[in-house]
């Protein structure tokens, strides 16, 4: 039982075999990171901004398409992109796809958190920075968005640990990351010790970003105690 | 064709749509029986762990903290995947449809579990103290005079995190269910155009809005006011 476990699921032989298209892999599911986060913040923080205008011509298509892309799960509006719209000539690839649908998905989730974050500014911080001269913009840049940002920052860290997490979706349509490279791999060996070390390297990666994350949280717990 | 024509003909085809409604209403069915399958199994650990950990037994709660963590850093898909294909190398063998609920169960319930847990120690300690005072001990106060306010404090991150989880359920289309997204890929598949997509994005905005809309009413009926 126990030599069967070690075989099919810890078999070194096969993970060393496996090694060098895992790390390319790896290496790739970072790329992938360093690409979708920023895009999502981005339109995150469109969103967040926009979502604070007074016109209600505004708001309104926002919430539309805001809800949208949250009741979509996310692997759907993949594939729908990357399946979907070649029937209408337009073939944004693996790549294109996988930036395209993280943009929209996660933007709309960052817009959420930004925009609670922003709420929690009080007025009176771009008032004052307007008093002292700044443009609008510039108060927005160096006096509201900083605080914003911290008051908001468990929420954007723990939602940027699923956006890394949520990459693992662009093996489905064959973006060479971690996850596509382990499932390569366990389909020649026939054996599952690939994925194994496709999930350690995750775990390795993310865990401490969830330990920060459990302490972020209890601290926000106790200050809201008093 | 003009450019609108075509748009319509690609993806609210009527007759393609007509044609393989039967089948995604099939994949809608299996979504919600997995999903509600979810929702029971993951937070029902969920709060049993958090239970056991308010018992304070220092190597048990080692162990609770450390599933939490791993289903918290492991993405779901590489969960499911690893279940499905690794499981048969020991001999056991679950289908596409089990392998995913019990994946994101694992993961609902490590998620939960924390929020639980928050909600746990987030309860005033005299509470605690009046539990006592009263004569009761530990399990009718933290079921009777804790937990109560303990989960109506966290219910709205515990059903943003519940849905969020069950949207997952997409993901057992890669291991072969034909649940909603599945159902239409095939179908999509067979009829040559992406109008099933199209309905499938469809039936998962029917189902999730009205989830959503649920949540919101849930977290004002529920929640202490004030706190």
């Amino acid at each position: 039982m126990f030599e069967d476990f070690v075989d099919s699921f810890l078999n070194l032989d096969i993970i060393r075999r496996a090694m060098p298209i895992l790390w390319r892999g790896l290496l790739q599911t970072l790329l992938l990171a360093a690409i979708v986060v920023p895009l999502g913040l981005l339109h995150g923080m469109a969103i967040a901004l926009l979502s604070r205008a007074s016109s209600r011509w505004v708001r309104w298509p926002l919430a539309v398409w805001t809800d949208t892309f949250r009741a979509l799960p996310p692997l759907v509006l993949l594939i729908f992109l990357y399946a979907g719209l070649p029937f209408l000539g337009v073939d944004l690839g693996p790549w294109g796809a996988v930036a395209l649908a993280f943009f929209l998905n996660t933007g709309s989730y960052y817009g959420e958190v930004l925009r609670a974050g922003l709420d929690s500014v009080p007025p009176g911080q771009m008032e004052a920075a307007r008093a002292l001269g700044l443009r609008p913009a510039l108060a927005l840049w160096l006096v509201v968005i900083p605080q914003a940002v911290r008051n908001v920052l468990p929420d954007l860290v723990s939602n940027t640990l699923e956006v890394v997490k949520l990459t693992s979706i662009a093996s489905v349509v064959a973006v060479p990351e971690l996850l596509f490279q382990a499932r390569q791999a366990q389909s020649v060996t026939y054996n599952a010790s690939p994925i194994v070390a496709a999930a350690l390297a995750y775990f390795i990666i993310l865990w401490p970003v969830v330990r920060l994350l459990s302490r972020l949280e209890n601290r926000a717990v106790l200050t809201a105690r008093g | 064709m003009g450019g609108l024509d075509g748009f319509a003909f690609t993806f609210l085809n009527a007759k393609v749509m007509a044609e393989w409604l039967p089948k995604i209403a099939e994949g809608f069915v299996l979504t919600v029986a997995l999903a509600a399958l979810i929702v029971v199994a993951g937070l029902a650990l969920g709060l049993g762990l958090a239970v056991l950990r308010a018992m304070g037994l220092r190597v048990l709660n080692w162990g609770i903290v450390f599933f939490v963590d791993l289903f918290r850093a492991l993405p779901p898909l590489v969960i499911i995947v690893l279940l499905y294909f690794g499981l048969p190398g020991m001999g056991i063998s679950l289908s596409g449809f089990w392998a995913t609920w019990l994946s994101l169960s694992l993961v609902l319930a490590a998620f939960s579990e924390e929020i639980f847990w928050a909600g746990i120690t987030a309860t005033p300690k005299g509470q605690w103290d009046a539990g006592k005072a009263l004569g009761l001990r530990f399990l009718p106060i933290l079921f009777r005079i804790v937990l109560p306010q303990a989960v109506r404090m966290v219910v709205p991150p515990l059903t943003n995190r519940t849905i969020a989880i069950t949207k997952g359920t997409a993901l057992a289309s890669v291991v072969g269910v034909a649940e909603i997204l599945g159902a239409a890929q095939s179908a999509m598949a067979f009829s040559g155009n992406p109008s099933p997509l199209t309905l499938g994005a469809i039936a998962y905005a029917l189902l999730f809005l009205p989830v959503v809309g649920a949540g919101r009413w849930i977290e004002r009926h529920v929640t202490i006011p004030g706190r």
